[in-house]
């Protein structure tokens, strides 16, 4: 489907929406009942009522099923976006979240407009799997102070409710994979605090207000000036790109699972769309989730219509049945988002850092540390995109080689180039020459080699010149050949056979 | 510009698609080309409804799909080859010298993109796999195909009778006028008895608009009638097909835009449907 882009037929979108009913409705309703408990437990982490996330999750999911571009992908609210706005909530309040919520949402509509997608491929691997671990280590983090026993309702028997929720999320599937496990958990935990009369017990209904009505539109309450902007922006800004970051990440691994192809301008463009309408129904910033969005596929979701169901459903849960929601206690909520901590962790990159390069695992934990200690998956990336730039710079440098000759009557030294030269390998560039000698000619061949930047055109003419105060005369070999890789892009496309041309000298 | 693309999906249409094109190929003396399209991958997924995550989820969710994916591909394939296969036997029973097959993958109106600048006609089921299911109903990339295509297409009903009385459904349309222009080129309808028809509610305008027609083959030598008809088209055509025992019905298809076709249906697709015998399409 290349090509095709946004444009897509009319009859590719009604496919994407009923090309698998039964399977999308069913995988919906699976769906749902992972979303509920991230949505309440990263509310409670931003520091507002349960009801902000809910309704945000309903409104993502059910948006993001007609605009995204990725069908079978699930958005809602999100651990990775939550952790971002505690301190605006601490600091400015509620209001000021809806706000930073459709700023990101407008951001990620510019940034879908201007293609910025195409940026991901410079997102490595490596710190692609840090960002997933790092998340994974956020969730899992977001659980502690509910296992906390300095807390209040927080006791041994927490421990062990938690303990028997996990033991039927994966036990369970052993006998039955009919039901979904985690349904069971809520259902049974719920149950036996009931009618164990435990009524210290930490419940859902504890952490805030549930959703009692359904959502309306509103306008944040801030007043509309620079100085707001200038509160907001930072965190809209961090949230567009985190929730971009994961949705882009997510749509990677959905085309991977489903073995289709997607367009990463229309998911950006739908993300933000989801998020600016959410904010104004009281909804706080969400993006594509990337353990739901596993589930989604295991279960047999592959169009948009999964995604719809799931917030449809999620929405008829927490409105309709509030008062048995509120009752849920926390431990249920806990193992579910203890399993979507694992389900999200990539195990394998543990065993991997035996065999992979030192160069790709230090940017794996390089990415999963900064994560951890800023709690800002952004900054994580950067630092992990930076060190891998570094990384291959360091690789590249090392394609290169200068060697040299004396003539028999040893009046001129000829040094030819071979590689890549710039500003990695510009200082050996430099060592390699031997000012101290006097030949009365110094050439210098450089037509076995490539100068992609100012860099090495700047150690050139240096060298050039030092030979000259040392009162030799300079010849350059091959000049035209070597810089033609200079400019910024290289003209290859239009010309046949033009890459073995450059690579062969 | 010299081929005959069939179309095959290994439906109770098939044979008779290729019956058609046989026909069609000896009369025009082209060769034919069959295609058999594998479509998309898609449904048919594990029913895990646990929503349980292990350790290692993605990379166990991506080894179990790529396998269930790589069975159904290699079945789909092999029954794609049996389907070729036997169609290329049926033409070459029925006469046809060079058969070419071609097994593709992806979308079926891709796939005829790709094959679209040497072929001369189309040749399409009415519907396609699983037609049993609601009888009466188009497949479902028939008029995907109607519509994109530059050539003309035949859609072959699900028996094959030997052609011998034609049907021109005639209104002046520009599609209409199209069919009667190539038509009038064509090797195909020099000796077949040809009708063509033109349904209105004034009688006298109709004739004239028949005649035109019908002069406008005689110039080409090739012999036709004129007849006019009042009423609703559908029935007006269903009845005379019926009645008496035309084999083949003559269209310009698709005169209005999708938005219309959408509120009110199309004619086209209506007499697609309606009619029990093969349905050619100019566009």
């Amino acid at each position: 489907m290349q090509g095709r882009g946004i444009l897509m037929t009319l009859y590719d979108y009604r496919q994407q929406w009923f090309g698998n009913i039964r399977g999308d409705v069913l995988a919906g309703i699976v769906v749902a009942l992972a979303l509920i408990p991230e949505a309440i437990a990263f509310s409670i982490i931003a520091g507002v009522d349960p009801k902000v996330g809910l309704y945000a999750s309903f409104s993502i999911a059910v948006l993001i099923a007609f605009v995204g571009g990725r069908p079978g992908m699930i958005s809602a609210a999100t651990a990775a976006t939550a952790v971002l706005m505690i301190t605006l909530v601490r600091d400015h309040g509620l209001e000021y979240l809806l706000a930073a919520t459709v700023l990101a949402g407008l951001l990620q509509i510019g940034a879908g407009f201007l293609k910025l997608g195409r940026f991901m491929r410079y997102v490595s691997k490596s710190v692609m799997t840090g960002f997933l671990n790092a998340l994974a280590i956020l969730i899992f983090m977001a659980q502690l102070p509910e296992l906390n026993l300095a807390n209040p309702g927080v006791t041994y028997l927490t421990y062990a409710l938690v303990a028997l929720g996990l033991a039927i999320i994966y036990l369970l599937p052993r006998l039955t994979t009919a039901v979904p496990s985690p349904l069971v958990t809520i259902v049974v935990l719920t149950v036996l605090v009931v009618v164990m009369d435990w009524d210290f017990v930490r419940t859902v209904g504890d952490m805030g207000a549930m959703p009692d009505t359904l959502p309306v539109f509103l306008i944040p309450q801030i007043p509309l000036n620079l100085e707001t902007l200038l509160i907001v922006l930072p965190y809209a800004l961090a949230v567009a790109v985190v929730g971009l970051l994961e949705s882009l990440m997510t749509q990677n691994i959905v085309d991977d699972l489903t073995d289709t192809k997607s367009s990463r301008d229309q998911e950006c463009i739908g993300q933000g769309i989801a998020n600016t309408a959410t904010g104004f129904i009281g909804g706080m910033a969400g993006c594509a989730m990337i353990g739901q969005s596993i589930i989604n596929v295991k279960s047999g979701g592959r169009g948009r219509l999964s995604s719809f169901t799931a917030g449809v459903v999620l929405l008829i849960l927490v409105v309709g049945l509030g008062d048995l929601v509120a009752r849920i206690p926390m431990p249920a909520l806990v193992a579910i988002m203890i399993m979507v901590s694992i389900g999200t962790f990539s195990w394998s990159s543990i065993k991997a850092m035996q065999v992979h390069p030192r160069s790709s695992t230090v940017v794996m934990l390089a990415t999963v540390v900064s994560v951890v200690y800023t709690h800002n998956l952004a900054i994580g990336v950067l630092v992990g995109v930076l060190l891998s730039g570094i990384f291959f710079a360091a690789k590249i440098a090392q394609l290169f080689r200068i060697s040299s000759t004396l003539s028999d009557d040893g009046r001129t030294r000829t040094y030819v180039m071979e590689g890549q030269l710039f500003y990695g390998s510009a200082e050996d560039f430099t060592n390699a020459f031997d000012f101290r000698e006097a030949p009365d000619h110094v050439v210098i061949d450089v037509s076995r080699a490539h100068i992609w930047d100012i860099s090495s055109v700047q150690a050139l003419d240096m060298a050039i010149l030092k030979f000259r105060r040392e009162g030799a005369e300079v010849e350059v070999i091959g000049m035209n050949e070597a810089s033609e890789t200079i400019v910024d892009k290289l003209a290859i496309h239009d010309k046949p056979g033009a890459v073995d041309k450059l690579m062969s000298h | 510009m010299d081929k005959i693309l069939a179309l095959l999906d290994g439906s109770e249409y098939s044979e008779s698609v290729c019956h058609h094109t046989a026909w069609i190929a000896q009369k025009l003396g082209a060769d034919v080309d069959a295609m058999h399209v594998l479509g998309r991958r898609e449904g048919a997924a594990p029913t895990d409804l646990s929503g349980a995550l292990h350790l290692g989820a993605r990379s166990a969710l991506l080894a179990e799909l790529s396998s269930l994916d790589e069975q159904r591909a290699k079945l789909a394939q092999a029954k794609g080859h049996a389907i070729l296969e036997d169609a290329k036997a049926i033409l070459e029973q029925d006469g046809v010298p060079s058969v070419k097959l071609h097994l593709r993958k992806g979308d079926l109106l891709e796939a005829v993109h790709a094959v679209e600048a040497d072929i001369r006609a189309i040749t399409i089921g009415k519907r396609g796999e699983g037609a049993n299911y609601a009888s009466g109903h188009l497949g479902s990339n028939l008029e995907r195909i109607i519509r994109a295509s530059k050539v003309p297409v035949f859609v072959a009903s699900r028996a094959y009778t030997p052609i011998r009385k034609v049907l021109v459904a005639y209104d002046g349309s520009a599609s209409a006028k199209v069919a009667i222009d190539r038509m009038a080129t064509s090797a195909a309808f020099a000796d077949l008895d040809l009708t063509v028809l033109c349904i209105g509610q004034d009688a006298g305008k109709a004739k004239a608009t028949a005649n035109a027609a019908v002069a406008k083959l005689h110039d080409a030598g090739i012999t036709a009638t004129s007849r006019t008809a009042t009423g609703e088209p559908g029935d007006v055509l269903n009845d005379l097909v019926a009645a008496e025992r035309f084999n083949l019905l003559v269209m310009g298809a698709y005169g209005h835009s999708r938005i219309r076709n959408l509120i009110i249906g199309s004619t086209t697709t209506a007499m697609i449907q309606t009619v029990k015998i093969p349905v050619l399409l100019y566009r």
